[in-house]
């Protein structure tokens, strides 16, 4: 087992949540979450950052989640909710060291700006350093939010939706700098809605409905017909396209 | 910095400008200070009783070669009002900007959410009637009942801003109820007081810094430092509230506790100040606007700047209310809701439906 896979083998919020693992969210992958609307994605995502108070037995890394302080939490674990944007008269680079200083307050030092300038760069932000988060399009904007989880190193990043207010560009866009997160060795989790996009870039899939989970494992044996069509109450057609990649289709109700 | 290859220029045009932006804030800090300091000398300087600016900064500098009358009117007149107006300021200005910031409403300040009104019939149930909610005397029970009453509003504000359904300018129409409900109650102490306790309750209703006291002043200052202090503690994560709620929560701030905490702090702020002064509205609203079109909302700069914009304010708004009209100083409320009621209806008029 590697040093910072997730594992979670059950969570429970009354009511709203009863899901029976065990589920895997490995280390330098990208594990997608699917599921129809009110399936609990974004709950789920939540208990796991500790914003929701559920019952949970999960591991990171061989450490119990439950045992480890909040604030050693907070620092594994990253949770990046679906955004509206922001009226708040900050620029991209306080934004972000704003993201840093929650995690290691105090004053701003030399290594902070470079944490900060590190992240900023990864996500291709820095020409957009100096602008106000309210001057930015939902996609720009969408790169901060990441930025924000960038800087922080969080073991675990889990963002909730983080293509629904984008365009087809800007979606590939974002996930291919997620896509680049787990590649330096985190586990990422992403609740989508785009079952293609998930075909695109999953390693791993995690199927909610009604608040627990109907299949767990690698990708290939998640996105088929057999598990997508009942967890969504559609009929798909589900093939390989010319270069080889999964095409999912609806085909009616 | 050192010419290293494998630093990009993007990543120096980021970091100069960081630095750059540093050194504006910073700057408009000193300029507000410097600002500060020139509304403060004008608000000594002039003013009724006829003595020349020259006679004002000779009892200042060297009061024992300035005449009695000169040297009463600057120690114990000028002095100590344009000091309440100062810390007044300031005070309802650190109250705005933190009541902007954790309601996330730019229209919020003591005055508009019926903190002040509500802490104004507090310390004039202490002054007029006499009655004391706290087991305090004096000053202290007005404080100590202002206190009470502008808890009671604030705890009102929290738990409606928590329902469902209720938006920014709902609370904004819950404050203004408030005021009106406290209002009342003000005009009923009003109508059952003394003629004698009548000219007091004007001095509640429209705010007045025609008398400091060395406790008023030191109540002010201390409660200012210490919210500065905790504002500065708590600098980052109120930093993060700004990002929305949910965001602030992942970072790991204590979202509903953090809210409750300062605003309970304001309440506190708001009631010392006003039980020294009265009510002052309008101040608390706009400096902070002026603060965050300088420097933005980065807390360290914001908050400062804010306390140094809401002093200049009050000043000002001093000076006038002695100038308008020769020989009579204007209750200084007046002044500032005058002047502060355009820019209240160019904020409401400014925010879109989201």
């Amino acid at each position: 087992m590697h040093d910072d896979d997730l594992l979670v083998h059950s969570v429970e919020l009354d009511g709203r949540l009863a899901i029976e693992g065990p589920m895997a969210a490995p280390a330098g992958a990208v594990t997608v979450l699917l599921g129809p609307n009110g399936a609990g994605k974004s709950t789920l995502l939540r208990a796991l950052a500790g914003i929701e108070p559920a019952r949970l037995a999960a591991s990171l890394g061989g450490s119990e989640l439950a045992t480890l302080s909040s604030a050693e939490r907070r620092e594994a674990l990253y949770y990046l909710p679906q955004l509206g944007g922001s009226q708040a008269a900050l620029s991209v680079h306080e934004a972000v060291l704003l993201s840093y200083k929650t995690l290691h307050p105090g004053r701003v030092r030399r290594q902070d700006l470079a944490h900060v300038e590190a992240a900023l760069d990864s996500m291709g932000l820095m020409a957009l350093a100096g602008r106000r988060l309210a001057s930015l399009s939902g996609g720009q904007y969408q790169r901060v939010a990441i930025a924000q989880a960038v800087v922080r190193r969080p073991r675990v990043l889990m963002l909730d939706e983080p293509t629904s207010a984008l365009d087809l560009h800007q979606q590939l866009r974002v996930l291919e700098w997620v896509r680049a997160e787990a590649d330096r060795g985190r586990s990422v989790l992403l609740a989508l809605h785009d079952l293609n996009l998930a075909a695109r870039f999953a390693d791993h899939c995690w199927l909610l409905k009604e608040g627990r989970c109907q299949a767990a494992g690698p990708a290939t044996a998640c996105l088929t017909a057999d598990h997508l069509e009942p967890l969504f109450n559609v009929r798909l057609s589900v093939d390989r396209g010319p270069d080889a990649s999964l095409r999912i289709q609806a085909l009616g109700l | 910095m050192s010419l290293d290859p494998a630093i990009t220029t993007p990543r120096l045009v980021a970091a100069d400008g960081f630095r750059r932006r540093e050194v504006r804030h910073r700057a408009w800090l000193l300029g507000g200070a410097g600002m500060l300091l020139a509304a403060f000398l004008a608000d000594l300087l002039l003013g009724p009783g006829g003595h020349s600016p020259g006679q004002v900064l000779e009892a200042l500098l060297t009061p024992e070669q300035a005449s009695p009358l000169v040297r009463i009117t600057v120690w114990q007149l000028r002095l100590p009002t344009a000091l309440l107006a100062v810390l007044a300021g300031a005070g309802l200005a650190v109250a705005g900007a933190q009541m902007q910031t954790v309601l996330d409403n730019p229209l919020a300040d003591p005055f508009t959410l019926g903190l002040a009104s509500a802490a104004s019939f507090g310390a004039a149930l202490a002054v007029v009637a006499g009655i004391s909610l706290l087991p305090l005397a004096g000053h202290l029970a007005a404080a100590g009942n202002a206190f009470v009453f502008s808890l009671v509003a604030a705890g009102m504000i929290h738990s409606l801003s928590r329902l469902r359904g209720v938006g920014l300018d709902t609370l904004v129409l819950l404050g203004i109820a408030t005021m009106f409900t406290f209002n009342a109650l003000l005009g009923l102490l009003q109508y059952l007081a003394s003629p004698d306790a009548l000219q007091q309750l004007v001095f509640w209703s429209l705010g007045s810094l025609s008398r400091p006291s060395g406790l008023k002043l030191g109540l002010i200052a201390a409660v200012l430092a210490g919210t500065l202090l905790l504002s500065h503690r708590l600098g980052w994560q109120l930093g993060a509230l700004r990002l929305g709620s949910i965001q602030a929560q992942a970072m790991g701030v204590p979202v509903a506790r953090l809210r409750l905490g300062m605003l309970a702090a304001m309440a506190l702020l708001t009631a010392v100040v006003v039980a020294a002064v009265g009510t002052i509205g309008f101040v608390g609203l706009v400096a902070p606007h002026m603060a965050r079109l300088l420097v933005g909302e980065q807390q360290r700069h914001f908050l400062p700047l804010s306390a140094l914009c809401g002093a200049t304010l009050m000043c000002v708004a001093d000076l006038f209310s002695k100038l308008v009209v020769p020989g009579l100083v204007l209750p200084i409320g007046i002044i500032t809701a005058l002047a502060g009621l355009p820019a209240f209806f160019l904020l409401i008029l400014r925010r879109r439906p989201s």
